[in-house]
């Protein structure tokens, strides 16, 4: 089944001041599809993962070289406004980091701020939507008022990643989504991404290789800066071409 | 080896937990220094500053004869208004010879001496109450007259038999007359709010003195600061801190706004007698002078506290909001400036408290001195004419020559005290109220 290339890297160099972080990748990363993201710490593999959605850009001594494409676009083009790229691209963090606000504030303000709701009914449905789609909604519908961080860990990561969800982007990116979580968190949240290839492109870090090989169809070595090995998870993980790769998953790297 | 038992201490064991206990020890004296300290700070000004708040008054009933006042017998205010000061005095006197009569007290002194026991004040308001009211020519009025500084001493206890052998403005035979006086109970010791409405008042007239209106110069200056200092503080605070980048100018930036939070208050007041006085032309003694000037002092306190409260926020919050696709200052508005709010309120009100009880620049300005006036009638006249400041009042007063003086420095800074210990209380409970755990 071929599916049609969603992100393609080309080329792409990431210098933390003089620090060459990442080392020519490229990359395809395809549509409704969980891409993983593996590698020791230090790979590269955030940081990467970070230009997808120019985060980076926040960071004064990062400097990005090369292409990276979205639906053909290039999202380092000067043309492009950050704002609407990571409307486009979300986003769920290593720590779940809900705004000290409401749960229903926390969800409604992503579509706020872009204008998505014409008024406190569509509000309202929109938020319900993604709070469905982020599996927590059952969790919360009583008390949609209450403050986001008085959730536990793994609802708070749900909660974020509805409120990732809510602005309707086309491209979902999590940087280890589950390693402030406990086993039945990380089970519910890996569940989720699993429902939520059939939107979306999800591009995803992780340390977990058993993770890696769970929830992704494709799966991204990385070493150094330098993309190894790139392929099918069951490819990876069971036949890998390259020494390094086949060192890391039977854990003599890393 | 030998065996070790964990019952016994060994005597390593020994020496470190004497070490430790030790400076424990030493921290406890500290702190029981520090506290000593306080508490000998505070007993000192209460009891020598409560006498302020307590004024002696003399009731005396007043004749307003129509023979004195107004010879025509017309009600004409003009003419009512020409007769001065001097002209009240008689009716003093008759008073004063009138309460003998009357057998209240016996006394061998001239009526005319026996009306120096009151404040040389007590012609003017009873000029200003006829003035007020051409009803009252003709009748008899009770007045409540301040008694003098010498006479308020005296039941005070700072002036006694002994230390006024030399002393011109008052004699043992007055005293006599105001042991008389207290017995009849016509003059006592009352609270005294014109101590904190009131005006200063001259060298000669200590029991009027009051601190109401250094105390408008100090909020007008207060609001001067709050108004320009809050805002710049934050504006710059936000650029700095999530704006502009991190090159050697703005570490240039970052050490002089450390170096100006350190730089004496007096070089402050040069320059804003310099810049403010001098060079724009701005009114002398004004607290809008001296408004400016403590801004410029206060700055550096705002923009370091704010830039400190935002630093608190923590980096996932901005990762959030530029994560759904807030732009800079969304993620800044919305989020990090809300949940700093209440570190830069309370930066901002520490701030204000160093200001109100600053008076080296004030010196510069020329904010301290003798200001007679009236409070101000309006914002102008509050911004614009001269007036004193709480400390540089409590400053002036303290340096005067008549004792009577010292007890209202006292009770100036109980005044400055509340003030002080009420700013830092509220940033106390804003801190509290609005501390946020992440």
């Amino acid at each position: 089944m071929a599916k049609k290339s969603k992100i393609s890297a080309k080329n792409v160099q990431v210098y933390y001041a003089d620090n060459h972080a990442i080392k020519d990748v490229n990359v395809e990363i395809e549509d409704n599809t969980v891409t993983a993201f593996i590698g020791p710490s230090g790979c590269g593999k955030s940081t990467f993962l970070r230009c997808i959605n120019r985060m980076n850009d926040t960071i004064d001594i990062c400097r990005v070289q090369g292409q990276i494409l979205i639906d053909g676009e290039d999202i380092y083009d000067p043309a492009v406004d950050q704002v609407q790229l990571r409307a486009k691209v979300g986003m769920v963090f290593q720590k779940p980091n809900p705004f000290p606000k409401s749960i229903y504030d926390n969800v409604a303000y992503g579509p706020r701020i872009h204008g998505l709701a014409r008024n406190k009914a569509e509000l309202d449905e929109i938020v319900e939507k993604a709070l469905r789609r982020g599996a927590i909604w059952e969790e919360v519908k009583d008390r949609l008022q209450a403050p986001g961080t008085g959730l536990s860990g793994g609802q708070q990561q749900r909660l974020c990643i509805a409120r990732a969800i809510a602005t309707e982007p086309e491209v979902l990116l999590m940087d280890e989504p589950c390693s402030a979580l406990d086993p039945i968190a990380t089970a519910q949240v890996e569940e989720l991404i699993d429902e939520l290839r059939q939107n979306y492109s999800v591009v995803i870090v992780t340390h977990s290789m058993q993770q890696a090989a769970r929830v992704s169809q494709r799966t991204a070595f990385f070493h150094l800066g330098h993309l190894v090995e790139f392929g099918d998870t069951d490819k990876i993980f069971t036949t890998p071409e390259d020494p390094r790769t086949e060192s890391y998953i039977t854990g003599r790297i890393g | 080896m030998t065996q070790t038992s964990l019952l016994r201490q060994d005597k390593r064991t020994a020496k470190r937990n004497r070490a430790e206990a030790r400076f424990k020890a030493y921290g406890l004296i500290a702190i029981g220094v520090g506290l000593l300290m306080l508490v000998i700070l505070l007993t000192t000004i209460i009891s020598r500053g409560t006498g302020a708040f307590q004024q002696t008054y003399l009731s005396v009933d007043v004749t307003f004869e129509d023979s004195r006042l107004d010879k025509t017998g017309n009600r004409d205010i003009a003419e009512i208004s020409r007769v001065s000061t001097f002209g009240y005095k008689p009716l003093l006197v008759d008073a004063f010879a009138q309460l003998v009569e009357s057998g209240a007290v016996q006394s061998d002194l001239a009526p005319k001496d026996m009306a120096d026991i009151l404040s040389k004040g007590a012609e003017a308001q009873m000029r200003d109450a006829v003035l007020a009211d051409l009803t009252l020519i003709g009748q008899t009025v009770r007045f409540d007259f301040l008694a003098s500084g010498r006479v308020d001493g005296y039941l005070k206890g700072r002036v006694t038999r002994d230390s006024i052998v030399n002393d011109k403005n008052i004699s043992a035979e007055q005293l006599d007359l105001v042991d008389e006086l207290r017995d009849a109970g016509v003059l006592e010791k009352k609270f005294n709010i014109a101590f904190i409405t009131g005006s200063d008042s001259s060298d000669a007239r200590p029991e009027a003195a009051g601190f109401g209106v250094s105390m408008v110069g100090s909020l007008t200056m207060m609001l001067v600061v709050l108004i320009l200092a809050l805002p710049i503080g934050v504006a710059a605070s936000i650029y700095l801190e999530e704006f502009a980048p991190k090159n050697w100018i703005t570490d240039i930036i970052e050490v002089n706004i450390s170096n100006l939070a350190a730089v004496p208050s007096i070089v402050f007041g040069i320059l804003g007698l310099a810049v403010f006085i001098n060079y724009m032309h701005l009114p002398n003694s004004a607290p809008l002078v001296g408004g400016l000037v403590l801004t410029l002092m206060t700055l550096p306190t705002i923009i370091i506290s704010t830039r400190a409260s935002l630093k608190s926020v923590p980096p996932s919050i901005r990762d959030a909001a530029l994560g759904v696709g807030a732009s800079k200052m969304q993620s800044v508005f919305h989020h990090v400036l809300p949940l700093a709010a209440p570190g830069i309120l309370t930066g901002t009100i520490i701030g204000l408290a160093q200001a109100l009880g600053e008076t080296a620049p004030l010196l510069l300005i020329g904010m301290v001195g003798f200001i007679a006036s009236n409070g101000p009638d309006s914002i102008d006249a509050a911004l614009l004419s001269p007036n004193s400041a709480m400390p540089a009042q409590i400053y002036e007063w303290a340096k005067r020559a008549d004792p009577a003086f010292y007890e209202r420095a006292w009770g100036g800074i109980i005044i400055l005290l509340v003030f002080l210990i009420t700013m830092n209380f509220i940033a106390v409970m804003l801190r509290r109220r609005f501390e946020r755990r992440w």
